[in-house]
C-alpha cells in the first residue's frame, strides 16, 4: 500500500500561487537531500515536524517519569508517615508541598499538553492532511525550544535556595504571592516563569496547528474528510488560545506581586485574591477540554480501525466537540464554590457544569455505537482505547457531585475531588497517550511493538490505576482533606480503616509504576528488534498510513490527493474492508 | 526553503496573514484579561478616579496622535508593497518605526515624571494596573519595531513583500489596544 | 469606506483560492481616515471639559469604539477580509465579556448575598477619606 496519488501536484500548486513564485525552486529536490544533515541539524535543531513531535514526546515522557516519581514519594509519605522513602529520604513538610505542586504542574503542563497536543499534533496534522510539513517549520522548532527551556526552568526551580514552589498547581494568592507565606522566594517565581514560557510555546504551536489545518489540506480534502483527531487537536488549540490570555496577564501580575511588591491580589492595597482564581480557572477549566479533546480524537481513530466500522455520526462528534468547546468557557467557577464567590453565581455555574456533561456523554455513546456490530480486534491500542471510555465515564459521573454547588461544599478539597480528576486526567494523559503511542508507533519507528509485552503493560497499568483511586474516593467521602502532610496529626482522620486504604492506594501505585518497565523495554527494544511494520500494518484509511514507515522528510513521495472521508471501513462492494483516503475511486 | 504546505491556501487567505489573525486573536484575550481586571477594579474602587487624576492627559493624547499617524504610515507601506514598490514600503516602514520611537520617548518622560512624584508601580492597585497595562503595550510596540526593522531590508530589495502587510496588521492591532488604553487610563478620572 | 466586502465575498470559495492580499487599492483614502481619527481624538480629549459624566463616558469609550472600528475596517482591511476572521476576533472579545460577567460579581462588587469584602471596603473608605482631606480637587470627581 505504497503512495499512490497526486501526480503532478507540484506543478498544480505552483500554478495556483504565482505570488510565491519569487521564492523559486520548491521543486528543487525538496523531498531529497534533507536527511543528510549532521547530528545537530537532524535531532536537535530539526525543522521536520516528525522530529519535533518526537522531541516533544520524549521530553514529555521524561517529565512524566519525574512526575510519577514525585507521586511515589508523596504517596509513600501519606501511607507511611515519616518513613525513609527509598530514593528520596524522609519527606519534610515543605518538600511534600513542593512535590504535590510540581506533580500536578508537570502532569498537566509537561506531560498531557506536550504529548497529547504537541507531539501527536505535530506528528499527525501534516501527515493526516497530506502535506509535507507544518506551514511554519521554524516557528515549530522555536515552539519546542521554548518548551524545553520552560521544562529546564521548572527543574531548576527545585534546586534553588528555599526549594521548589509548594502552593499547589493553582497557585492561589496570597500563598503564592508572598514569600513570607510560601517560603520559596525564588522557587515560586521560577514556577510562574516556567508556566508562562510553556504557554508561549503552546501558543506558537497552536497557531501553527490551526493555520496548517485551515490552509494546507490535501487537494480534495473537505471539512468533513478531516480525521477526527486533527479536528480535536485544532479545536483544543483554539480553546487554549481563547482561554490562556487572561492567565498570561495574571501571571505577569503574580510575578510583579512576588518580586516587586505590587498589590494586585492583596485586598488591603486595593487588589483582590479572588481575581486570580477567576483568571486561573477561566483558563484552567477549558484546559481540561484542551487535553480531553485530543484524547477522544485519538480514541476515535483507534476504535474505527479496530472495529472496522465507520465512525458512528462523524458530524455529531464534531458538533459535540465544538459545543463542548463553547460551553467550557462558561463553567470555570465550579472550582471556586467554597472560595467566597457569590452563591447566585454558583447557581449559574452549577447549571452550566451539569449541562456540559451532556455533550461528553454523547461522545461516549457515539463511540459505543461505533463498536456495536463491528468486527473488533483487541490489539493493544484498542484495549487502551476501550479502557479510556470505561475509565473516563467514572471520572465524568463522579464529577456531577462536584459540579453541584450544594454537594461540592462537602466534597471540596477532599480526596473525592482528587480521585475524580485523576479519573479524568489519567485516562487522558496516560491511557489515551498509551493508546496513541501504541497505535502510531509503527508509523513513527517503522517497527511493531510486541503485543505480549503490550498487554502485560496494559493490564498492569489499568488494574492498579483503579486500585489507587477507588480507595481514595472512599477516604474522600470519609472526610480526608487533600492538602495534609501527615494524617497522624488529625485524630479524626488517623483511623486505621482510612490508613489501610491509603496504604492500599500507595501499594497500587507501586505496582503501576513497576508495570511501566515492560513498556519501556518494549518501546526501546522494538525500535531495533521489532517486526517490520510496512506502510499500513493496521489497514487504516487515513493518509499517514499511505506513506512509508517512518516517513522521510517531506512525508510523501508525491503529495496525495484526497477522495473520501477517513472512516470508510467495510464498504460494501469492495473486496478489501478498508478504503484509503487517497485511493482514486 | 518553504514547505509546500505553506503555499497552500484552502481558506483563500494566505497562510501568513491567517496566522497573524490567530496571533491577534490570542493577543485580544491577553489584553482583554488585563483590561477586564482593571475595569472591575476601576468601577469597584471609586478612589481610582482620584489616582487617575495624576495621569498626564496631554502626553496620552499626543501619544494617541503618534500611534494613529504611525498606523497611517504602516498602511501606506502596505499600499506601496501592493504596488511592488519595495523602496517606498521601506521608507514608510521606517516612518512607522520612528512613530514607535517617539511614542516610547514620550512614554519614558511621562513615566519618569510620575515616578519622581512618587507614583510608582507599588503605590497602589491603580498604579500597578497603570504601569502593567501600559508596559505590556509598550513591550508590543518594541517587539513590533524590532520585527519591522528586521524585515525592512528584504522589503527594500522587493523580497518578501507580503510581510509588510503582516507587520502592519500587528501594528494596527497594537494601535487599537492603545485606543482603548487611552480613555481607560487618561480620560476616565 | 466603500462597501466592497459583499462583492468580494461572493466569489470567495472554500477550496484553493486567490491568495493575493487584495487590499491596498479599492479607493480607500487612508489620509482621509486618518483625518477622521484625529478629529475623533480631539473630541475624546475635549469631552471631559464639559464636566458631565455621561458625556465623558460617551466621548471617551464611545469614540474609542468608533476609532477602533475605523482602524480595524480600513487599516486592517477587515472590510475586505473573509467574514469569519471578523467573527473570530469578535468571539475573542466576547469571551472577555464572559470572563467579565463571571468574575465581576465577586471582584467588582464588595458585598453580595451572605458575603462582604471587608478589606476592599476598608481600603476604599480609607483612600476616599485621604483624597477628601489631601487630594482636594481630585477626590470629588470619583465614581
Amino acid at each position: 500500500m505504497s503512495t499512490s496519488a497526486g501526480a503532478a501536484e507540484h506543478a498544480h500548486e505552483h500554478a495556483q500561487h504565482p505570488e510565491h513564485s519569487h521564492e523559486g525552486g520548491h521543486d528543487a529536490g525538496h523531498h531529497e537531500g534533507h536527511d543528510h544533515g549532521s547530528f545537530w541539524s537532524t535531532y536537535v535543531f530539526s525543522v521536520d515536524h516528525k522530529m519535533i513531535a518526537k522531541q516533544y514526546m520524549f521530553t514529555g515522557m521524561l517529565m512524566g517519569l519525574i512526575g510519577g516519581f514525585f507521586s511515589y514519594v508523596f504517596r509513600m509519605q501519606l501511607a507511611y508517615p515519616g518513613f525513609h522513602v527509598p530514593g528520596f529520604g524522609v519527606v519534610s513538610p515543605g518538600e511534600y508541598n513542593a512535590l504535590i505542586t510540581n506533580h500536578g504542574t508537570i502532569m498537566i503542563f509537561w506531560l498531557a499538553m506536550p504529548v497529547l497536543i504537541a507531539a501527536f499534533g505535530n506528528y499527525l496534522i501534516p501527515l493526516m492532511l497530506g502535506c509535507d510539513d507544518m506551514v511554519f517549520p521554524r516557528i515549530n522548532r522555536l515552539s519546542y525550544q521554548i518548551f524545553l527551556i520552560s521544562a529546564l526552568v521548572l527543574i531548576a526551580s527545585w534546586f534553588v535556595p528555599g526549594g521548589g514552589f509548594g502552593g499547589a498547581w493553582t497557585a492561589y494568592p496570597p500563598l503564592s504571592a508572598k514569600s513570607q507565606y510560601n517560603l520559596t522566594p525564588l522557587g515560586s517565581t521560577m514556577w510562574v516563569l516556567a508556566v508562562g514560557l510553556e504557554f508561549v510555546a503552546f501558543l506558537l504551536g497552536g497557531i501553527n496547528f490551526v493555520t496548517t489545518a485551515m490552509n494546507s489540506r490535501a487537494p480534495g480534502m473537505k471539512m468533513f474528510d478531516i480525521p477526527m483527531v486533527v479536528w480535536m487537536i485544532v479545536i483544543a488549540s483554539i480553546l487554549f488560545m481563547g482561554s490562556v490570555g487572561p492567565l498570561v496577564a495574571g501571571a505577569v501580575m503574580l510575578v510583579f506581586d512576588q518580586t516587586i511588591g505590587t498589590g494586585f491580589f492583596d485586598p488591603v492595597r486595593g487588589g483582590d485574591p479572588i481575581l486570580w482564581q477567576h483568571l486561573f480557572w477561566f483558563f484552567g477549566h477549558p484546559e481540561v477540554y484542551v487535553v480531553l479533546l485530543p484524547a477522544v480524537g485519538i480514541v476515535a481513530e483507534i476504535i474505527t480501525v479496530f472495529s472496522r466500522k465507520k465512525l458512528f455520526a462523524y458530524k455529531t462528534v464534531l458538533y459535540t466537540a465544538l459545543g463542548t468547546g463553547v460551553l467550557s468557557f462558561f463553567v470555570w467557577a465550579h472550582h471556586q464554590f467554597v472560595a467566597g464567590i457569590d452563591p447566585r453565581m454558583a447557581n449559574v455555574f452549577t447549571a452550566t457544569t451539569v449541562l456540559i456533561s451532556i455533550p461528553i456523554a454523547e461522545m461516549m455513546f457515539v463511540y459505543v455505537a461505533t463498536l456495536y456490530g463491528g468486527s473488533i480486534r483487541l490489539a493493544t491500542p484498542m484495549l487502551w482505547a476501550l479502557a479510556f471510555i470505561g475509565e473516563f465515564i467514572i471520572g465524568g459521573v463522579t464529577g456531577i457531585f462536584l459540579g453541584s454547588s450544594g454537594s461540592d461544599i462537602y466534597f471540596h478539597d477532599t480526596y473525592f475531588v482528587l480521585a475524580h480528576f485523576h479519573y479524568t486526567f489519567v485516562p487522558i494523559a496516560v491511557i489515551a497517550v498509551f493508546a496513541g503511542v501504541t497505535y502510531w508507533y509503527p508509523k513513527m519507528f517503522g517497527r511493531m511493538l510486541n503485543e505480549t509485552l503490550g498487554k502485560i503493560h496494559f493490564w498492569g497499568t489499568v488494574i492498579p490505576f483503579n486500585g489507587i483511586f477507588i480507595p481514595l474516593f472512599i477516604t474522600g467521602m470519609g472526610g480526608d482533606h487533600r492538602r495534609i502532610y501527615n494524617y497522624n496529626n488529625f485524630p479524626d482522620l488517623a483511623r486505621p480503616d482510612l490508613q489501610h486504604m491509603r496504604q492500599f492506594a500507595t501499594v497500587s501505585l507501586l505496582v503501576l509504576l513497576a508495570f511501566q518497565i515492560p513498556f519501556f523495554i518494549n518501546f526501546f527494544l522494538s525500535m531495533k528488534k521489532g517486526r517490520l511494520a510496512g506502510n499500513n500494518p493496521w489497514q487504516a484509511n487515513t493518509l499517514e498510513w499511505q506513506t512509508v514507515s517512518p516517513p522521510p522528510h517531506g512525508n510523501f513521495a508525491e503529495l496525495p490527493n484526497c477522495y473520501r472521508g477517513p472512516y470508510e471501513y467495510s464498504a460494501p462492494d469492495r473486496e478489501s474492508d478498508y478504503w484509503p483516503q487517497n485511493e482514486p475511486s | 526553503m518553504r514547505p509546500i504546505a505553506t503555499t497552500r491556501s484552502a481558506t483563500g487567505i494566505p497562510t501568513g496573514r491567517l496566522a497573524v489573525w490567530w496571533v491577534i486573536a490570542s493577543e485580544i484575550v491577553i489584553f482583554g484579561g488585563l483590561l477586564g481586571s482593571y475595569i472591575m477594579h476601576r468601577i469597584g474602587h471609586p478612589e481610582f478616579g482620584g489616582y487617575a487624576a495624576h495621569t498626564n492627559t496631554v502626553a496620552g493624547a499626543f501619544n494617541t496622535f503618534v500611534l494613529l499617524t504611525s498606523s497611517l504610515s504602516a498602511v501606506l507601506a502596505h499600499k506601496a508593497a501592493e504596488a511592488k514598490d519595495g523602496p517606498k514600503a521601506f521608507k514608510f516602514l521606517w516612518l512607522t518605526f520612528l512613530g514607535g520611537l517617539v511614542f516610547l520617548t514620550v512614554k519614558s518622560f511621562e513615566w519618569h515624571h510620575e515616578i519622581s512624584e512618587g507614583f510608582t508601580i507599588t503605590r497602589n492597585a491603580f498604579w500597578s494596573f497603570y504601569y502593567c497595562a501600559a508596559g505590556l503595550h509598550a513591550c508590543h510596540i518594541i517587539g513590533g519595531m524590532i520585527i519591522m526593522a528586521i524585515i525592512s531590508f528584504d522589503v527594500k530589495q522587493n523580497k518578501e513583500l507580503q510581510r509588510v502587510e503582516l507587520i502592519g496588521l500587528y501594528w494596527h492591532f497594537v494601535d487599537v489596544v492603545w485606543i482603548f488604553l487611552f480613555p481607560l487610563l487618561y480620560i476616565a478620572k | 469606506m466603500t462597501e466592497t466586502a459583499h462583492t468580494h465575498d461572493s466569489h470567495g470559495h472554500d477550496s484553493h483560492g486567490h491568495g493575493s492580499p487584495e487590499a491596498g487599492g479599492h479607493d480607500t483614502n487612508y489620509v482621509k481616515i486618518w483625518g477622521i481619527l484625529l478629529a475623533l481624538l480631539c473630541v475624546s480629549v475635549a469631552g471631559p471639559f464639559l464636566g458631565i459624566k455621561a458625556v465623558t463616558l460617551v466621548t471617551a469609550f464611545g469614540i474609542a469604539l468608533v476609532k477602533a472600528y475605523l482602524v480595524a475596517k480600513n487599516f486592517m482591511h477587515l472590510n475586505l477580509e473573509k467574514r469569519y476572521i471578523v467573527y473570530l476576533l469578535i468571539t475573542m472579545v466576547a469571551l472577555m465579556g464572559v470572563f467579565y460577567a463571571g468574575a465581576s460579581p465577586d471582584v467588582m462588587e464588595h458585598h453580595g448575598r451572605n458575603w462582604v469584602n471587608v478589606a476592599a471596603q476598608q481600603e476604599t473608605a480609607r483612600a476616599l477619606a485621604e483624597q477628601a482631606a489631601g487630594g482636594g480637587e481630585h477626590g470629588q470627581e470619583a465614581h
